[in-house]
């Protein structure tokens, strides 16, 4: 083995043991994060349901549950500290709409700002269709635009009568 | 001819939204917070943990609040610009040392200059959810009543600072 080799192998090595080490600090790490509330599953469940439906503004297309964000833990902490004082599930998505706006709630409310938003597919569908039918409609009632001509329609008659008799 | 208008007015207002879209920066969500009363709290001031500085105590003023923390590298980047702008006194500007140890913030400060009347130690976070900060930097203006009047998500600009903060401060001195 060359004195390169061997130096090459010896950093490769180094490089993997860091790597290695590396995962398993994030592990450690995920797993802090992850934290259960072993002493009340039902009220860790809620916190999740609710961390679920709300987005986490740092990493903006991840839910508070999802998003290993020091943000999205801090917030995932709130809902755990809200809900044991007694909190309801409303009162939790007030405190962060005050906070971070409707943008943070997953589903937005319906309202006046939010109704294109809302309605606006629907909208657009049932306009689609409209459209679709006007159109089919109109074509239905057009003249043909190319009428056979009497010779064409004498021979159409002809080949038809011409394929009755060889069937009889 | 409608049949051909239709389908171009359509086909352009789509095209108008889509480039609006483009342009809107999907990281400025506009803040709940703007002319509604600034939350309150009472924190430790950094350079003398047995002070302490509440909303009320500022009451009265026009002011800038200036989320920062010694681990946040855009905070570096728009540091020398709060520094600047500090020595001309138009507004005094306070400091949220977010989630950040007190050592860690001192130790910033003292190597790129303190631009701060006084600097916050939120150390858990708590003051800063409760201001809606979710990126750091983060500038609020904050007039005498206590009102949230302009927030700044991100570094502060100088075309920021001269054509909305200056003038707002200017009007809301009166």
């Amino acid at each position: 083995m060359t004195a390169f080799a061997w130096r090459s192998a010896v950093a490769s090595a180094v490089l993997a043991a860091g790597v290695m080490a590396g995962v398993f600090a994030g592990a450690s790490v995920a797993a802090k994060e992850a934290q259960p509330l072993a002493d009340d599953p039902a009220l860790e469940q809620r916190a999740m349901n609710l961390a679920q439906e709300l987005r986490c503004l740092v990493c903006q297309n991840q839910t508070i549950a999802d998003s290993n964000a020091d943000l999205a833990n801090d917030l995932r902490n709130q809902i755990r500290t809200m809900l044991k004082q007694g909190a309801t599930d409303a009162q939790v998505r007030d405190y962060m709409t005050a906070r971070y706006g409707d943008f943070v709630l997953y589903q937005p409310p319906v309202k006046s700002t939010t109704l294109l938003l809302w309605f606006g597919p629907a909208l657009l569908l049932g306009g689609g269709a409209i459209a679709l039918v006007v159109a089919v409609r109109r074509r239905r009632l057009l003249p043909d635009e190319d009428p056979a001509s009497a010779d064409e329609e004498r021979r159409a008659i002809e080949l038809l009568e011409r394929q009755e008799e060889g069937r009889s | 001819m409608a049949r051909f208008l239709i389908p171009l007015v359509a086909f352009l207002l789509l095209v108008g939204f889509l480039a609006r879209g483009l342009w809107l920066d999907p990281r400025e969500v506009p803040s709940p917070l703007i002319d509604k009363p600034a939350p309150t709290f009472q924190l430790a001031r950094l350079d003398d943990p047995s002070q302490s500085i509440s909303r009320q105590d500022l009451l009265g003023k026009v002011w800038l609040l200036n989320v920062w923390a010694s681990w946040c590298v855009a905070c570096r980047e728009e540091h020398p610009l709060m520094v600047e702008f500090a020595k001309t006194g138009i507004v005094p500007i306070y400091g949220l040392d977010y989630k950040d140890t007190r050592d860690a913030g001192l130790q910033w400060l003292g190597r790129l200059g303190n631009p701060y009347a006084a600097s916050l130690v939120d150390a858990d976070g708590k003051v800063g959810i409760d201001f809606g900060v979710y990126g750091v930097p983060e500038t609020f203006l904050i007039d005498k009543a206590g009102v949230v009047r302009y927030k700044q998500i991100g570094p502060m600009t100088p075309e920021v600072l001269e054509r909305t903060i200056v003038p707002l401060v200017r009007r809301l001195n009166g």
